[in-house]
Formats: C-alpha cells, sequence, structure tokens
C-alpha cells in the first residue's frame, strides 16, 4: 500500500512509472452515501470512464449519478420466459399427444395418452407445466444472467487485496478509478480525488 | 468509526426501546441501538466468527440428530421392506406421508411471501427476517420432497416422474395433477435457492472480508464469487433482485394452488372443492408465519439480535398470522355452506362426518388451533408478549398439521361405500418419519445458523435511515445536485446518462 503523497512527479503517466508493481488504480475513501454519491457526480463529469463505487449496500440514486445505462437483464430474462414457456408446451404436446420420433440423444418416440376421453392435445392441462417452466427459465436466467453481466465469479482482483478495502462489505464507501482510464495520471487524479472530500487516497497495486 | 455518529441532530433508537407503537407522521425505527453499518455488520457475523455457540444451540443439534438418524432408520426400513410398514389400508391410502409433505411444503410459503411478496410492497421490516425465512423454505422443501420421494413404494422408480428420454419409450402422464406437482415443487425449490443465493452473495463477502482462518476465507471467499461492492454490480443485482421476487410472487402462489390440485381435481368429496387453491395458500402463509415466529423467538434471544429482529417485526408476524387465521376459518365455514348448498349428499355426508365421526377430534383440534386460539392476536399486549405468541405459535403449527390430516384420512376413511370403510391407524414407523423429519429439518435450520449470516446484512444497512444519501444527518452545507431520478426534477431536464464504457450491457 502506498498512500497518495501530495504531488512530486505531477506529469509522469501511470504507463512510464518504474515502480517495481504495476499500478492497477487509485481508491479513495469517503464518510457516507452523500459524499459518495456527490464525488461520483464529479467523476462522472470530468470524463472518466473506468471507475466503479463500492459501498456495503446499494445506494438510491448513485446509479444515476455514476451515468450507468440501464441494464438489458429484463430483456434476457423474457427471453428466456418465453422459451421456458414455448419449451414447456413442445415437450408436452410431443411426449403426450403424437407418435412421432425425434433425435433427442437418443431416438424417442411420442405416445398419445388417452385419458378419460380427454382430446389429445389438451392443452388446459398442459398450462401449469408450461407455467413452471417460463418461471425457472426466467428465474435461472436473472440470477446466472447478473453474475454473467457482472463478470462473476471473479475470485481474483487487486482491490480485494488492497488493505483496508475490505470495509467495503461493512461500512466503508470507497471510488476507485483504473489506470487504464485515458485520463488517469496517478498523481493528477489523486488530487482530483482529494478535492472532492476524499480522507484517503491509496495506490492500488495489480 | 461510524460515518453518522458524529452527525449532529440524529437520535439513535435506544436498544430495546419500543418500536411497536404507530405514531402518525414518524416512521418507527427497524434498527435499533445504533445508527452505526459497522455495529450491524458485527451483531450478524458475531455467530459465524464465533468458536463457541451457546449450549441451547448444541442440545438442540444433538436432539435434531437424534430424530435425523430416527429418520433414517424408518426410511431405510420402508425402502427395504415396502410401504406395508406405514398403517395405511384401503381405501385410506394416503395419510401422514402427504400430510407431512403438505404440511413443509405449505411451512415453506411464508419465506417465499417475506422474501418476494413483501418485498414488491416495499415492506422494509422484511429485511430483519427475510434470510432465515429464505434459509426455512429451502429446508421445509427438502423436507417435503422427501415423502414424494418415498411413498411412491419401489424408490428405485421415483425418476419415472420426470420425462427422461428412455428405451422403454415411457413418458411421464402430464394431465394428471400429481405430475404438475413434480414440477412446480422442483421449481419452487430452485427458484427459492437462486433467490436464497443471490441474496447471500454480499454477506459472504461480508464475512470473506472479515475472516481470520484460511477455510474461513476460502469457503466464503469461494461462495462470495469476488463481490466487492460494486456500484456498477449493485445496479445488475438489484434489477436481477426485483426480477426474482417478482417471479417467485406468482411461482408461491401456483406452488400449493398445484399442490391442492392433488385434491381438488379428483371425484372425492371433501377433496373435490373449488375452494382449495386460495384455501391451501392462506393456510400455507398461516403456517410459515407461525414457523418463522416459532424459529425467530428462540434465535434473537439466543444470538442476541433483539435489535434487529424487533418487536415490531414480531408484532407484524403476529397480525399476518390473524388474518391468516381468519381467512382459514372463513374457508373452512365456506365448505360447510357449500356442502349444504350444493344438495350432494355424498358432500353433506364428507362434512357433517369430518365433524362429528370418527375423526371428530382431529377436527376439533384443528379449529381451536387455527381458528379459535389465533384471535388472542387481536390483543396488543397478547401480539407483543413473547411467550404468548411461542405458545400461540406452536399451536398453529400443530393444528395446520391436523388440518391437512383431516382433509386427507377423514376424507379417504369413509368413501362411498361403507363396507370398505376403514380406520387409519400410524405405525412407529410413520411416527417416527414424521418427528423425522423435524430433524432433518432442525438440523439443516441449526448448521445454517451457525455458519451463515441469519440476518440480511447489506439489506438491513440499506432501511437505516443512514443508508439514504438524502438523509437530513448528511445535509450540512453543500447541496446536492439533482440526480434526476425525483419527482422534482423537469422532464427532460436530466442528462442523458450514458454508460461511457465500452461492451457494458
Amino acid at each position: 500500500m502506498t498512500t497518495f503523497a501530495t504531488p512530486s512527479s505531477t506529469t509522469a503517466p501511470a504507463s512510464t512509472e518504474t515502480s517495481v508493481a504495476q499500478t492497477w488504480g487509485l481508491v479513495a475513501r469517503f464518510a457516507n452515501p452523500a459524499e459518495l454519491m456527490q464525488a461520483a457526480e464529479a467523476v462522472r463529469k470530468s470524463g472518466y470512464r473506468y471507475w466503479d463505487c463500492h459501498s456495503p449496500f446499494p445506494i438510491h440514486g448513485i446509479d444515476h449519478a455514476m451515468g450507468i445505462s440501464r441494464t438489458i437483464l429484463p430483456v434476457v430474462v423474457f427471453g428466456a420466459g418465453a422459451a421456458g414457456c414455448t419449451l414447456g408446451f413442445l415437450l408436452q404436446s410431443f411426449t403426450n399427444s403424437f407418435d412421432f420420433s425425434i433425435w433427442a440423444m437418443v431416438w424417442v418416440t411420442g405416445y398419445p395418452f388417452l385419458i378419460s376421453g380427454k382430446p389429445l392435445l389438451s392443452f388446459p392441462a398442459f398450462v401449469p407445466v408450461m407455467f413452471e417452466l417460463t418461471i425457472l427459465l426466467s428465474a435461472l436466467s436473472a440470477a446466472f444472467g447478473m453474475l454473467a453481466f457482472n463478470q462473476l465469479p471473479e475470485l481474483y482482483h487487486p482491490l480485494l487485496k488492497h488493505p483496508g478495502f475490505g470495509r467495503a462489505t461493512d461500512d466503508r464507501f470507497f471510488i476507485s478509478i483504473e489506470a487504464r482510464d485515458p485520463q488517469f495520471l496517478r498523481s493528477k487524479t489523486g488530487e482530483f480525488l482529494k478535492s472532492l472530500g476524499a480522507s484517503s487516497v491509496e495506490v492500488v497495486e495489480s | 468509526m461510524s460515518a453518522s455518529s458524529s452527525m449532529q441532530g440524529h437520535t439513535v433508537p435506544a436498544s430495546g426501546m419500543d418500536n411497536t407503537i404507530e405514531s402518525p407522521g414518524q416512521r418507527a425505527p427497524l434498527v435499533l441501538g445504533t445508527g452505526d453499518f459497522h455495529t450491524v455488520t458485527k451483531q450478524v457475523c458475531r455467530v459465524p466468527e464465533h468458536t463457541s455457540v451457546p449450549m441451547a444451540w448444541y442440545i438442540a443439534f444433538g436432539v435434531s440428530l437424534m430424530l435425523l438418524g430416527a429418520l433414517g432408520v424408518a426410511v431405510n426400513y420402508l425402502i427395504f421392506t415396502g410401504v406395508g410398514v406405514w398403517g395405511l389400508n384401503n381405501p385410506v391410502m394416503w395419510a401422514f406421508d402427504i400430510t407431512n409433505f403438505v404440511f413443509w411444503v405449505g411451512i415453506g410459503h411464508a419465506g417465499t411471501l417475506i422474501s418476494a411478496i413483501l418485498f414488491l410492497f416495499r415492506q422494509k421490516w422484511r429485511t430483519g427476517i427475510n434470510r432465515f425465512a429464505e434459509a426455512m423454505t429451502i429446508f421445509a422443501v427438502i423436507c417435503a420432497g422427501l415423502f414424494p420421494g418415498i411413498h411412491v413404494g419401489r424408490v428405485w422408480f421415483a425418476y419415472w416422474l420426470f420425462p427422461i428420454p428412455n428405451q422403454m419409450e415411457m413418458w411421464p402422464q402430464f394431465r394428471s395433477p400429481l405430475l404438475w406437482d413434480v414440477f412446480a415443487v422442483s421449481t419452487y425449490f430452485t427458484v427459492s435457492l437462486v433467490f436464497w443465493y443471490i441474496g447471500l452473495i454480499p454477506d459472504l463477502a461480508t464475512l470473506r472480508d472479515r475472516a481470520k482462518g484460511t477455510i474461513q476465507q476460502f469457503a466464503y471467499g469461494l461462495f462470495a464469487l469476488g463481490w466487492r461492492g460494486s456500484a456498477r454490480h449493485w445496479h445488475r443485482y438489484e434489477v436481477a433482485y426485483l426480477l426474482l421476487a417478482a417471479l417467485a410472487t406468482p411461482l408461491v402462489l401456483s406452488v400449493h394452488s398445484v399442490v391442492s390440485f392433488d385434491f381438488a381435481v379428483s371425484q372425492l368429496p371433501g377433496w373435490h372443492t373449488t375452494i382449495f387453491p386460495p384455501y391451501f395458500v392462506a393456510g400455507a402463509i398461516f403456517s410459515g408465519f407461525a414457523m418463522v415466529v416459532t424459529l425467530a423467538v428462540p434465535a434473537r434471544e439466543l444470538f442476541g439480535l433483539k435489535d434487529l429482529i424487533t418487536m415490531r417485526h414480531l408484532d407484524n408476524m403476529n397480525k399476518v398470522i390473524l388474518v391468516t387465521g381468519c381467512m382459514v376459518g372463513y374457508a373452512y365455514s365456506m365448505e360447510f355452506f357449500i356442502a349444504w348448498y350444493s344438495g350432494a349428499p355424498y358432500e353433506q355426508f364428507a362434512f357433517i362426518n369430518r365433524a362429528f365421526g370418527q375423526y371428530w377430534w382431529a377436527y376439533w383440534i384443528m379449529v381451536s388451533c387455527n381458528v379459535i386460539t389465533p384471535q388472542l392476536f387481536w390483543f396488543k399486549r397478547v401480539r407483543t408478549s413473547i411467550p404468548a405468541m411461542f405458545v400461540l405459535s406452536l399451536f398453529v403449527n400443530v393444528g395446520m398439521w391436523f388440518e391437512r390430516y383431516v382433509i386427507i384420512v377423514s376424507s379417504l376413511a369413509n368413501d362411498f361405500l361403507p363396507t370398505s370403510w376403514d380406520e387409519f391407524i400410524p405405525t412407529w414407523v410413520d411416527i417416527a418419519t414424521m418427528l423425522g423429519a423435524f430433524g432433518l429439518f432442525g438440523v439443516l435450520f441449526l448448521l445454517f445458523c451457525r455458519y451463515l449470516p441469519m440476518i440480511a446484512i447489506a439489506e438491513v444497512k440499506s432501511v437505516m435511515p443512514e443508508a439514504n444519501p438524502h438523509w437530513e444527518g448528511y445535509a450540512k452545507g453543500r447541496g446536492h445536485q439533482n440526480h434526476g431520478d425525483h419527482g422534482g426534477a423537469p422532464a427532460g431536464a436530466a442528462p442523458a446518462f450514458q454508460d461511457p464504457r465500452p461492451g457494458q450491457p
């Protein structure tokens, strides 16, 4: 951990630094959700692209302050739900209403069940299973889609080994700016974060 | 040091204060004793992080393990011998097995109601109890799933329930409610598990970041999936959580409806009634809330969580028990009314026989525990008395078990032909399996209490007033710019924010 000091080499960009460890970015600590939100607005307005806020709980309105565009997850979930509903109908009508064969890992043939004189294709009786499969596929896609869009699981991350950052899941509020951001200059960015009211700004090594 | 403790003009709600008082214009605090996020973390993490737990935990765990052993013996004896070891006869071909199945599925429903339906209704008090209510759901559905699995007799053919391509060219018969049940309960289990796990991820990260030992760091770290509280992650997380709540809500209503179809779709008087789906759902929520109270009362005492599961939470749950108990009472009386109104002699006989026939005692246990004793919850003294609510919740658990027993056994025992009437007498295997299921539930639930956060840490923090960036304690000097998602912003005035990062869905 290197505590950010007052500028001595103000013009050296991060890419030319000759430190032993590569700089991943800077992490700045803020006192509370209100200060984090104000700082997040300022960081967005100054045009940074690869940056993030970290908090122990979701803060209402921070996605607007950061300019996060709404996720397309609901569209994915809708598609999965529609697929589940269709699958439910095809499964039941194939297995219970017709006798043609398809290849599903092995050759399988449907069997037209005649149950108490009901029509072979008795749609109302198929509704409960169609409904359950709709819910099943959409719920699984909501959970795994969220993890995929968030690029989780990501068991290794430079921030996770940064000392003190563990409190981000407890009671502390951080803004991190990555070194790969085109605007990132270690000293200038650090000064900028300090000016937003950060109580500490630290370098995160990758 | 906390962010909020230094704020002026903020009074911390006192530990153990009475937050059940309704004061118009003022929200009752949901977290007592602190205005500090760190204290909440410490309070919840204390149990998983400590090497020693209260002696009561060990006693409860020992008893549960013994009951689980009894379950193992009973189930193995059943599998090796056959379902004849149960007290079943002709005509009573379903008894304890399906009674236990419906009972346990019903218990689960309160967990989903708390986690999903109360979430959609923005009932913030749910955050104190949703985690262990959801855990209760999962363990209850595991117990429930055991019974249909073993009651088929030849357990090794249980896979015939699923549409698996096979050389026998056999398929399940999808017009049967029993098969709908297979899909409903397995979907319910899967979705409840996913919902619970998604809720656990941020709290597992908290435990990971606080863990001292390598094993804990590895285990919590693995399941926390690398969560680091990123706002970009939180955004998609909240959308996913809302979607899961919106999906679990119709699911939970459908599951007990489908369970009731097992009976309602048949032609048997006493089962063949249209009131069953809503009546079963109300009964499920009723019994589930009673089980939450039964579990929450000792848990908050033993693990020192009284400031997070406050008297207001218990008071609210008792109100739900009162309401759903009245619904169940309405259903009981409406069944009788319809039996009379239908003019069908078999239907009328089934209900008169239920109340005054050979199972009259079971019927009146059910009515006393489900309809009469919960009426005491009209009194606030009773709703806020720990011993009273614990006893009443146990009554409800007993009463709801008997409700299923009455519906199943009394309808079957006296069927259309008096020569075939018989009585169901449980064997020791029946009783050992019923008690053993409580052991299975107890073991799973006690392990959960010991090793996982019993309360949703991140969610509880988010309902504290300090979590709101516009909280008055923060409004000193620096004004906060409008960020466009509040009613005051004129339409179109908010800048069209775009995520500038490439490739972020």
